[in-house]
């Protein structure tokens, strides 16, 4: 086994990971927070990929991560105040109760 | 080297599936920041150092801080904040999904050929990453800045109260 | 650590001589493994040891500001000479090494355990990139500056653990206080510092200290705290620097008179002395990124004071500073919750972004000669002072001096 299928093992489980628990958790932000391992999982594959690239001076991986953790980063921030909005309607973050489009 | 990688991933994968099967909220989102941890610890193994920084700190400074503040924002006692699991139904067959994604990914992974051979750890500089951004990718980059603006305006939007003045007139 | 140069002074080399003729004999690995641990320990005992004897100067400065003696009667140990309270450190550590240490039946355990040692181990690896003195940089990082902050921003989170350990509501709130906290400063603090970044066009704490060389007219350092940008930034980074390390006048998480020392009411003993700790190394580390991004790091003031070793500069501009966060507290009132993050939020973020433009604007000239020289300095100032005064205004609106109506003024 090479060390770069180490590497894309390493991030599918990860990913499976996060998938499992956004899958099977129902508070809102547990959710989210599988949603942002999953994308974590991805960015570990960009960073993998460049570590055993040919050309590792040009560095597309490596930039593809910047731009992927700041769109996590917006994407962190609305999806809690969407947490927080919820809440607010229905004094809890359970999802499956979260089931009316009129609040 | 390669020592050095196993452990990264056991600790990382090991704080990410207790931090999805642990009840309570505060313990979960504590042991995903140690797995994020783990993460910068990786991308510091491979060589890309700036990622890393910048990773501890968009994940542990500010996104971090975030969701702790949600958890605390969104229950009305202590005992909220030990969720009850989903059902056994619910939690079985996204187990099932999961663990089918994970052997696909990994057939997937052991059927591609990948002609890569043991190399040195790359280094790129932080000079050399700002000439890209700017260069090459600078529409990205404004587009990434609109994207957080956004973003920023939207939160305040949704998370704000609907109406402002009527719990300070109220008696 | 680079090569040194023999026509150095010899203080300047003394450190590294030092340390070679101690591990000079050792083989190459084993050299590199007991050098850095030299470095850590030398860290290690000098800050606190600096930790010990600030903390006496506070309580002595304190009381000297509030007309009393401050602590006078620890004798040295054996002699029974009473010096100024000399030995009142020494005397706390044993007090608090002493102690019982209690941990409430209903707290977390183990977040209640973890929460001093996480605050104290990221409060320490963030001194592992200021350069202390021309060759005493622990660990030269390309993104030094990065790191710093990275490391910087993981010390809240555990007074947030602390706080939620406890499972007492005032230590809740101070959880909470400290949460909103920092995410208000977070914001000013690394705003502050990028126009440095930009115009030293570097993120390794050395080359930033290298970008500040030389002298103007032969007496005006090149440091960035002596421009109209550099000078703004240097402020708002201090009070951005305040507020991370939880210092008066933004002590809300601790705030002893409203939620009784906050996430510090369940701690007791030996891990209130690391809470302690660890906010004074948080304190001294912050002062000396200061030193380093804004005050020419270990560079002498003037030409002709050279001589004087570089670590001896970078320690009196620290001491100068900690002595300044000193006065600071015992000068200003603490801050109201929705003052602290409105003065965040309404005011030093926007005027750090116009900072930050200020500074690209003196970036882009910097070729102009001259009496343009004059332009630029003159158009620098108004870039920054007017929206100070502007936002300034706006700020305090409906605030004015209170008028003492029955007291003698």
């Amino acid at each position: 086994m090479s060390p770069l299928q180490v590497c894309l093992l390493f991030s599918s489980a990860l990913f499976c990971i996060g998938l499992v628990g956004a899958l099977s958790r129902s508070n809102a932000i547990l959710v989210l927070l599988g949603i942002e391992l999953m994308l974590n999982a991805a960015n570990l594959n960009f960073i993998a990929f460049w570590r055993y690239s040919p050309a590792p001076a040009v560095g597309t991986g490596v930039l593809f991560v910047i731009f992927s953790i700041a769109v996590a980063a917006a994407e962190a921030a609305v999806g809690l105040a969407l947490v927080i909005a919820i809440y607010r309607h229905q004094k809890n973050i359970r999802l499956q109760e979260a089931n009316r489009l009129k609040g | 080297m390669n020592a050095a990688l196993a452990f990264i991933a056991v600790l990382t994968l090991a704080s990410a599936a207790v931090a999805m099967a642990l009840r309570n909220l505060i313990h979960s989102a504590l042991l995903l920041i140690a797995s994020w941890f783990g993460l910068a610890a990786f991308y510091l193994w491979a060589g890309a150092e700036f990622v890393a920084f910048a990773q501890v700190l968009v994940y542990v400074g500010a996104i971090s801080m975030v969701v702790l503040f949600a958890v605390l924002l969104t229950r009305r006692s202590r005992q909220d904040l030990a969720v009850e699991p989903a059902s056994l139904g619910r939690a079985l067959s996204a187990l099932l999904v999961g663990a089918t994604v994970a052997v696909v990914l990994a057939r997937a992974i052991f059927a591609t050929p990948l002609a890569v051979a043991p190399t040195a750890t790359p280094t790129i500089s932080v000079r050399q990453l700002g000439a890209q951004l700017m260069g090459p990718h600078a529409a990205a980059l404004l587009v990434v800045g609109v994207i957080l603006t956004v973003a920023l305006l939207g939160a305040v939007v949704l998370a704000a109260t609907d109406r402002a003045d009527s719990k300070e007139n109220a008696p | 650590m680079s090569a040194i140069a023999a026509t150095e002074p010899f203080l300047e080399r003394a450190p590294q001589l030092l340390r070679d003729a101690a591990t000079g004999f050792l083989p190459e690995p084993w050299r590199w493994l007991v050098n850095s641990l030299i470095a850590i320990g030398v860290i290690l005992a000098v800050f606190g040891t600096l930790f010990a004897f600030l903390t006496l100067a506070e309580r002595k400065i304190l009381g000297r500001v509030q007309n009393r003696p401050g602590p006078n009667r620890t004798p040295l140990p054996f002699i029974k000479i009473k010096f100024f309270g000399l030995a009142q450190p020494f005397a706390d550590g044993v007090k608090s090494l002493t102690k019982e240490d209690i941990v409430p039946r209903d707290a977390d355990q183990v977040l209640h355990f973890l929460a001093p040692v996480v605050l104290l181990a990221f409060s320490i690896i963030t001194f592992a990139v200021i350069p202390f003195g021309r060759h005493l940089v622990p660990v030269e990082l390309d993104a030094g500056v990065l790191y710093f902050f990275a490391a910087g921003a993981a010390t809240e989170l555990a007074v947030f653990m602390a706080g939620w350990a406890s499972h007492n509501k005032y230590s809740l709130l101070a959880a909470m206080r400290a949460l909103a906290q920092l995410i208000s400063y977070e914001l000013p603090l690394l705003l502050a510092w990028v126009p440095v970044v930009l115009v030293a066009g570097s993120l390794s704490t050395t080359e930033i200290v290298t970008a500040q060389a030389g002298w103007k007219f032969g007496f005006l350092p090149h440091w960035y705290v002596f421009t109209p940008w550099g000078f703004a930034g240097f402020v708002i980074f201090i009070v951005a620097a305040l507020a991370e390390s939880n210092r008066s006048p933004f002590d809300l998480p601790e705030a002893e008179s409203e939620l009784i020392a906050g996430h510090l009411t369940e701690y007791s003993g030996f891990k209130y002395a690391l809470f302690f700790m660890a906010e004074y190394f948080g304190m001294i580390a912050l002062s000396g990124m200061a030193i380093t991004l804004f005050l020419g790091g270990w560079r002498a003031p003037l030409p002709f004071l050279e001589w004087i070793p570089s670590y001896a500069w970078f320690g009196a501009k620290l001491i100068v500073l900690l002595l300044g966060f000193i006065w600071i507290r015992a000068t200003f009132p603490r801050l109201r919750m929705d003052q602290l993050t409105r003065f965040a939020w309404k005011f030093l973020v926007p005027l750090a972004l116009i900072n930050l433009g200020n500074a690209a604007f003196w970036s882009l000239t910097s070729h102009w000669t001259g009496a343009l020289q004059l332009i630029r300095w003159a158009v620098s100032l108004v870039l920054i002072v007017g929206p100070f005064v502007l936002m300034g205004r706006k700020l305090s609106a409906g605030v004015a001096p209170r008028v003492y109506r029955y007291a003698p003024s």
